[in-house]
């Protein structure tokens, strides 16, 4: 089970796009330099 | 800001979230920062499928500002869509919410707007420059509703 308090980040920019045309919601991108 | 639980749980409820890291996915990072004209780190910006940006935050935030920015930017997207009563009711929210960030004085901008897009009542208008005689009367936005205080 993924912990609930994180956000599951996808990589893939147009993974996203069609994820967020199936549930009609907007992306949010962040572009980062910080240590992951 | 992310490990924050506040954040965590608006960007999962409200967002698909994808991150591009510099160096960790860098022919992506290039690409799509290409294509939406990224220019510094951290960007973070809010985007209607396919590539309709809506809202964009550049460099580190504090906790409240981070989600009264990212508030604005759901607001700003449902306003564009066309869904004036939700995105009135996001924007007087950041106003209630986060009263002493820069997002605010904007919201409180868009929500008369968008309740005169709702409605076509330009007391809307009216009353909203109204309010910034009362509150953020010396911000930028306070300039720009004055022109509709009868």
């Amino acid at each position: 089970m993924p912990d609930k308090q994180l956000i599951e980040w996808l990589h893939d920019y147009d993974a996203a796009v069609a994820q967020a045309q199936r549930t009609n919601k907007p992306v949010l991108i962040d572009f980062t330099a910080a240590p992951m | 800001m992310y490990p924050h639980p506040e954040v965590a749980a608006f960007v999962r409820t409200h967002f698909v979230p994808v991150r591009l890291h510099i160096k960790d996915h860098k022919e992506e990072y290039q690409r799509v920062g290409a294509l939406l004209n990224v220019q510094w780190t951290p960007t973070i910006l809010i985007v209607d499928p396919p590539a309709s940006e809506r809202h964009r935050i550049e460099g580190f935030l504090p906790v409240d500002d981070f989600l009264s920015q990212l508030k604005l930017g759901l607001a700003k997207t449902g306003f564009a869509r066309g869904q004036y009563a939700d995105a009135e009711r996001e924007y007087r929210e950041i106003v209630e919410r986060y009263p002493n960030t820069e997002a605010a004085p904007e919201a409180q901008y868009w929500a008369g707007v968008a309740r005169y897009k709702a409605t076509g009542d330009a007391t809307a208008l009216r009353d909203t420059a109204k309010r910034f005689t009362d509150r953020y009367k010396d911000s930028s936005w306070a300039k720009k509703a004055s022109v509709w205080a009868a």
